[in-house]
């Protein structure tokens, strides 16, 4: 069985991959199609994560012969990407509160001043 | 000298316990129920501490409004009182409220019990050759203090999801609390994070082997104020009086938990005390010795050092028997204070989180800092009663710090045993033989 | 015991498919607040991946910043903002078509990518039993101050002259999360919302005479 085999070999850095590239995917269409602007900031987040997922990976000595390919590097860039996510987070909740304190509504398409 | 060679088959047993059970059955269902063990003890710590600290703080409060508390279930003493209470509310009503997200208002008692019951995987109960641990984390207390706080889910859960207005504030005011009170908290345990070079809760412990007066706490005057501004944040940080107006019977109804009823309600109490007896372990390790009684008793008696079959775990069972009356003295200062103080208002909450114990801490920290850069003695040094603090030693190229002088491990199957076979989970175990001594030479108890 | 279940993999499996079970949660959720709590539930999903792969500081970090500050910060959010349930916020089927085929040409790019390199595939459990678990958070630390101690393991010459310290970035990122707390809480202070009955918006100054 598939799963048999699968679940006596060790994972390697493709599996961690596939992961990122599933979460990203996930959060590039969060951003796209919702229009909770909350729901967009989620995205966001999805997106940083599955990047992350990919740094760590890289940065693994566990999953590549030889070692890992960027060493403490994968690590250290991971740990930046999560201080910055966090950064941003938190201003683009503060302009998601003022937008709401504005029109009264947490709705994306609302924001259609600056069009045409 | 160290730990006696007789100790290894016995280490070799109690570690292996999924190969003693993979002779009777296929080797994954082994693991497992190996895993359900440990996972078993550590639900017994939180339940019947939760049972334990409930009877005592009835008490304890009948005491000071001096008046006797429970006396009739299970004796004089009222010691069953709990279990009574617990088959009471087995039999309560299950009610949800109408306006209410099923989903949500059902699964968030659990995640709070579940946050509380995770951080214990990686708190040490006893430390030395063979920690009594569930997993022996390099940065067991950032994942204890990570953990911890994501309790606060549970709560807003709860409150969001009871359809209920009051509810909703008291889950506003607690989230608002606790994580404000993560920052002077990480900032309180960062301070013997730096004295003893390592986030390893199993070495901080073991440097505080010896008499008391090795013990953080004595270290410099600033850890003794770091020490009660973290009990200060501690006490905030799971939401216990003066600080818990989350719960405020006076004000809110019964905040966040208003409209949970019977089992679902007790999780939420056994998640709350599960909280205080973990916080309380954690300040016992990093500021009061741990599993290091105030007199090495094992040491004295050769129980360390000693050849006898069983002698070891002996000593880690002496230890933890410290540990857990450490942690009954923490959470009974915690019950003394809920009883005597008035409950602060939230912007005073607030206002001792950011104006008072965050700069207190800051500048503790800074003296710390001072204290250890100029080499200044700690109460240990000057009594002569210290080892040597810490030895350093290489593994690789980084100088990383332990409890006692290097040594190669003397028996690399243990190593493997470790890493490959209990659970195979190599980077969850984090268990690297090269930075910390398996054999404990002076770690007294 | 040849033939025994590998626990890493296992364990792997779980943590991911619960990480991407729980991301398409978030993007089929039709109340944000469960869309809010299937995220944080695949973010700590993508903390275990963190530790399976050996970075046990970085999911440490994950759990305590990510889930624990930035989506609390989040769910805060979604409750000052609340609407009422009458208000429909759906996104019309014409939006659904198009992001499907967005998303789903980039998860047909990136997939192969993944599988390409033979590198990547994994190792034979001998090769991967034998290697030395080795901890990180000293050399995560030390690397942040700007002394690179793992120089020393690394054999290819052309990557030694790369590793530098990180103390620079480090400093910039705490200046930088400095500047961000006092820009959002400029940004998100209260303001007073009364409004005058005659139709005079709220922040005109009064004046007395």
């Amino acid at each position: 069985m598939i799963l048999a085999h699968l679940l006596n070999e060790p994972v390697g850095v493709s599996h961690y991959l596939v992961v990122g590239a599933i979460m990203f995917v996930c959060g590039a269409v969060c951003m796209a199609t919702k229009r909770n602007t909350l729901g967009v900031l989620m995205g966001i987040e999805l997106v940083l994560n599955g990047a992350n997922i990919n740094f760590v990976a890289f940065g693994s000595p566990y999953l590549q012969r030889g070692g890992s390919a960027l060493g403490l590097e994968g690590q250290l860039m991971a740990l930046f990407v999560i201080v910055l996510a966090a950064a941003e987070a938190a201003v683009a909740l503060a302009i998601a509160l003022n937008f709401y304190n504005n029109y009264n509504s947490i709705d994306i398409d609302r924001g259609d001043q600056l069009q045409g | 000298m160290r730990a006696s060679r007789l100790n290894r088959p016995f280490q070799w047993f109690t570690v292996s316990v999924a190969e003693f059970l993979s002779r009777y059955m296929p080797w994954e269902l082994a693991c497992t129920l190996a895993a359900l063990v440990h996972a078993a003890l550590i639900l017994n710590v939180i339940a019947v501490g939760a049972l334990f600290f409930i009877w005592l703080e009835r008490k304890i409060a009948g005491r000071i409004q001096d008046r006797l508390g429970p006396t009739r279930v299970g004796g004089k003493f009222g010691w069953l009182q709990t279990l009574a209470d617990g088959i009471k509310l087995l039999g309560k009503e299950d009610l949800m409220p109408g306006g209410a997200d099923g989903f949500l208002f059902k699964i968030a008692p659990y995640i709070s019990f579940c946050a509380s019951f995770a951080a214990f995987i990686a708190l040490p109960f006893a430390g030395g050759d063979m920690p009594f641990v569930a997993q022996h984390l390099n940065v067991a207390v950032f994942f204890v203090l990570a953990i911890l706080g994501l309790e606060v889910f549970g709560v807003i859960l709860a409150g969001y999801a009871s359809a209920s207005k009051w509810s909703l504030f008291g889950a506003m005011r607690e989230a608002a609390q606790v994580i404000s009170y993560e920052v002077p908290l990480g900032l309180c345990v960062v301070v013997p994070v730096l004295i003893a070079g390592t986030m390893d809760l199993v070495t901080i412990g073991d440097m505080q082997s010896g008499l008391f007066t090795n013990w953080f706490i004595f270290h410099d005057p600033f850890c003794f104020i770091t020490f009660w501004v973290m009990f200060t944040c501690a006490m905030a940080s799971v939401n216990r009086a003066p600080f818990d107006l989350a719960e405020a019977e006076s004000e809110l109804v019964a905040g966040f938990h208003t409209e949970y009823s019977g089992l679902r309600w007790s999780f939420f109490f056994m998640a709350e005390y599960g909280s205080m007896i973990l916080v309380s372990i954690l300040a016992s390790i990093l500021f009061l010795g741990g599993w290091h009684g105030p007199f090495p008793i094992a040491e004295w008696s050769g129980l360390t050092t000693s050849e006898m079959f069983g002698a070891t775990y002996l000593a880690n069972l002496l230890g933890m028997t410290n540990v857990l009356i450490k942690a009954t003295v923490g959470v009974t200062l915690m019950i003394w204070v809920r009883w005597t103080f008035p409950r602060l208002r939230i912007d005073q909450v607030i206002t001792t989180c950011w104006k008072y114990c965050t700069p207190i801490v800051c500048f503790t920290f800074l003296g710390v800092l001072f204290w250890t850069y100029q080499g200044l003695p700690s109460l240990g040094d000057a009594m002569g009663t210290s080892k040597p603090l810490f030895s350093v030693h290489e593994v690789g190229s980084v100088h990383e710090a332990s409890a006692v002088p290097h040594e190669k491990p003397p028996v690399d199957s243990i190593a493997r045993v470790f890493g490959s076979r209990a659970f195979g989970s190599r980077a969850l175990t984090s268990q690297s033989f090269e930075s910390r001594a398996p054999g404990s030479q002076e770690a007294g108890r | 015991m040849e033939n025994a279940i590998y626990w890493p993999t296992f364990f792997f499996l779980l943590f991911a498919a619960l990480a991407c079970a729980f991301s398409l949660g978030v993007v089929f959720a039709q109340s944000v607040v469960r869309m809010a709590f299937y995220l944080v539930l695949a973010l700590a999903s993508t903390a275990g991946l963190f530790f399976l792969a050996g970075a046990e500081f970085v999911a440490a970090m994950q759990i305590m910043i990510y889930v624990g500050g930035t989506l609390v910060l989040l769910i805060f959010g979604v409750m000052l903002t609340a609407q009422s349930p009458f208000v429909s916020m759906k996104t019309r089927g014409g939006d659904w078509l198009l992001a499907a085929i967005v998303g789903g040409s980039l998860l047909a790019v990136l997939l192969p990518v993944t599988v390409a390199v033979p590198e990547w595939r994994g190792m034979d459990r001998a090769e991967a039993e034998a290697i030395e678990v080795v901890p990180t958070a000293t050399r995560l630390g030390m690397g942040l101050l700007g002394v690179r101690v793992d120089k020393n393991d690394q054999q290819y010459e052309s990557l030694l002259a790369g590793m530098s310290g990180y103390l620079m970035p480090f400093e910039i990122v705490a200046i930088h999360l400095l500047v961000v707390l006092i820009g959002a809480a400029y940004l998100a202070r209260p303001r007073r919302r009364r409004e005058y009955s005659d139709g005079v918006p709220a922040d005109t100054p009064v004046t007395t005479v």
